[in-house]
């Protein structure tokens, strides 16, 4: 269908003449053709998950290089690097959210808190005792709840989601300092007790899977995967459907293969000084989860491409009958939501929750790892991956620049640079593209 | 075939109707349409017959209420009187999702796209199919795939490709394929061409002809007398509010729409007279 048919001759114009004028093939049939097309879309502006590849590889060299005895890289450093960035990770899965409408949620740090706080209150066996799911279901729903009152009222009040989520970081910071009170402690509720219930908490950050069961999961996932991708681009072959080659198909499924087995073998590396201490961390799996559950909910559906409807153009969206308002309110409540879990996860990686908690840092690094990862600021574009590979980079910078002992003002400008970098890779691109329609030239 | 939508009863019976009564009843017939807003009055009892399978052109200088009138019969606004039919039946366009089920879509200057959507996506916007709740991609892209080639519209390389990336000539021709698509009968165009260079205008203006010879009725607007006169078989000349004549294109010569675009006729007369 993508094939220029010759096209009888039409006295209304030189219709051949056009075809001359079309932007360089895009469909390609081989590996070649493919990272030709690819080329040119990232000259077009869409830079894709480039940059952020090569920031991940020049941190891991250049902070291999210069950490202590080269610890970088040491299997217990990178369980640990990737445990703090899985909060990162997955507050800008949420973020994401925001962004690709073409707004910014700047509550979900503070919003995310209350919820962690709602979450390690509801689990403590002096006061209410719940079971540690119900905890967490209460205090996602809070999130959601929270945060589709912040999208009502930004789509129905007419006013930028900037001012109401600004507002709702103070309110949100008020409300987390105030249930943190809650409860007969002196100090603040934490999780580190010989409670199991509470320990299901506190286990699901760095609580560890068998290392026999994880090479099964992991095989299990990547198979899964790799064949669902394998057939569904055979299927569309077939069809004569728009599909990657099956040599890039491969090697794609190469990747994710290779991906899991570096991860579960650095994993399984006996991490501990004393007594062992290997598996991958409960966190790991869960972080996946939310990566497949976003993807495919705003890739594989009628919700999530409406999502990118709106942030590409509100305008056409409400044309073709969709409702703006319904879609936006939803997507701030599941950005609240997601939050959520990302700072229970927080408070299960510091073993409960305090005043330390420092919101308005989670929500700048969040909204630097989407952006870094590839999410536009601009809306339209981006994608739950974006943020899990943002989310490594800022992780690795701040572990990186930790394990230098530099103080916190200095990784703060560091990685206010790095996400300053970010910002304006995206805004050069989208540049490039306003300035040559069709990524011609 | 282009894929068919999901039709109310009305529309059953209309076409039933239809088909008994006389293949010569208009498409879509207007009569006495009153519009005005406040104290502005836009629209004076107007009359327009759409027959299928003919390219209407809605001439008018700024301000002769084209766009208003437009809206009128796409749904944006209610006319304050008048009446429309529909293959000869009475129809009430209170949106433009009633207008949709019709069969009229209209082609907005702005084309209401989405620059980071592929146009496939761009096409089914609104009316994605779904299999086991998730998007059944391969299915649209096979009826996109359809659509854009019984119109020929082929030089889109890739109908993956983001619409951003496409030409000016080559984003109309998918905002007049997604019009096509939902087996729409009354295609209306505002300004199709103003945006577009030579060869463009002349790949948008071959697509409209196409659509004609498929029986689809189209109403255009536009400005560029070279257009009208090189695709459009009825002309209707609206000036302040007022259809002052419409008819077929044989009729006219430049001079004469000209004159009626800008006086009414007035001139005309005086001329004759």
């Amino acid at each position: 269908m993508a094939q220029p048919v010759e096209i009888p001759p039409d006295p209304t114009a030189a219709v051949q003449a056009a075809e001359a004028e079309v932007p360089p093939a895009l469909i390609a049939q081989t590996l070649g053709e493919y990272a030709r097309a690819w080329i040119g879309r990232m000259r077009g502006g869409d830079i894709g998950v480039l940059p952020v590849v090569v920031g991940l590889v020049a941190i891991m060299v250049v902070f291999e290089i210069i950490s202590p005895n080269h610890v970088f890289l040491h299997a217990d450093n990178l369980v640990n690097l990737f445990e703090q960035s899985a909060v990162f990770m997955v507050l800008a899965m949420a973020e994401t959210f925001a962004l690709i409408l073409g707004e910014i949620d700047l509550s979900i740090g503070y919003l995310g808190a209350c919820g962690a706080v709602i979450a390690v209150q509801l689990v403590q066996p002096v006061t209410t005792n719940w079971p540690w799911w119900a905890a967490i279901v209460a205090a996602l729903a809070a999130c959601a709840l929270a945060g589709a009152i912040q999208g009502t009222i930004i789509t129905r009040l007419g006013i930028p989601s900037f001012i109401v989520t600004l507002a709702g970081y103070l309110i949100f910071n008020g409300v987390m300092l105030i249930l943190l009170l809650l409860g007969p402690f002196s100090g603040y509720p934490n999780l580190a007790s010989a409670d199991t219930n509470v320990q299901v908490l506190y286990n699901l950050m760095a609580g560890t899977i068998d290392p026999t069961i994880s090479w099964i999961g992991m095989g299990v996932v990547v198979v899964g995967i790799g064949g669902l991708m394998w057939f569904g681009d055979a299927r569309r072959r077939r069809a004569g459907l728009v599909a990657p080659p099956p040599s890039l198909t491969l090697l794609k499924i190469g990747l994710i293969a290779a991906a899991g087995i570096v991860v579960v073998a650095i994993c399984n590396i006996n991490r501990a000084n004393i007594g062992v201490l290997a598996g991958v961390p409960w966190v790991v799996p869960i972080v996946l989860a939310v990566l497949a559950a976003w993807t495919i909910l705003l890739e594989r559906t009628k919700y999530g491409r409406y999502v990118y409807a709106i942030g590409g153009n509100p305008e056409a969206a409400r044309r073709a009958g969709i409702n703006v308002s319904l879609i936006v309110t939803i997507a701030f409540a599941l950005c609240s939501m997601t939050a959520g879990i990302g700072v229970i996860l927080y408070a299960s990686y510091i073993g409960g929750m305090s005043n330390n908690v420092q919101g308005g840092q989670l929500v700048l690094f969040a909204v630097a790892a989407a952006v870094i990862g590839g999410t536009s600021l601009f809306g339209g574009r981006g994608k739950a991956m974006h943020g899990v590979l943002g989310g490594l980079v800022i992780g690795g910078i701040y572990n990186g620049m930790y394990l230098q002992s530099l103080d916190v003002q200095r990784i703060f400008i560091v990685t206010g640079l790095v996400l300053l970098a970010a910002v304006s890779i995206d805004a050069l691109s989208r540049r490039g593209k306003v300035n040559f329609p069709g990524g011609r030239r | 075939m282009p894929p068919r939508d999901v039709r109310g009863g009305i529309f059953f019976l209309g076409s039933r109707m239809t088909k008994m009564a006389q293949v010569a009843e208009p498409l879509l017939k207007v009569r006495g349409v009153d519009k005005h807003f406040g104290a502005v009055q836009a629209l004076y009892g107007v009359d327009l017959d759409l027959p299928a399978g003919k390219i209407t052109a809605l001439c008018g200088d700024n301000g002769a209420g084209k766009s208003v009138f437009t809206k009128c019969i796409s749904g944006v606004y209610q006319p304050d009187h008048g009446e429309v039919f529909w293959e000869g039946q009475p129809v009430h366009i209170h949106n433009t999702r009633d207008a949709s089920r019709l069969g009229i879509e209209t082609v907005y200057q702005d084309l209401a796209l989405c620059d980071n959507l592929d146009i496939v996506q761009n096409m089914f916007l609104g009316r994605e199919r779904l299999s086991r709740y998730l998007l059944d991609e391969d299915d649209m892209e096979r009826a996109a795939a359809q659509t854009l080639a019984s119109l020929k519209v082929t030089t889109v390389r890739s109908i993956r490709q983001p619409v951003a990336s496409l030409s000016g000539g080559q984003r109309q021709s998918v905002a007049i394929s997604k019009a096509v698509m939902w087996n729409s009968k009354l295609v209306i165009m505002d300004e199709p061409t103003a945006a577009l260079g030579v060869v463009q205008t002349g790949m948008v203006l071959g697509l409209l002809k196409r659509l004609r010879d498929r029986g689809l009725a189209v109403m255009v607007i536009s400005h560029n007398l070279n257009d009208v006169f090189e695709v459009a078989d009825r002309v209707a000349i609206l000036y302040l509010g007022r259809m002052v004549i419409q008819d077929d294109i044989s009729n006219f010569d430049r001079q004469r729409v000209v004159e009626y675009m800008t006086t009414g006729g007035k001139g005309m007369k005086a001329a004759g007279n």
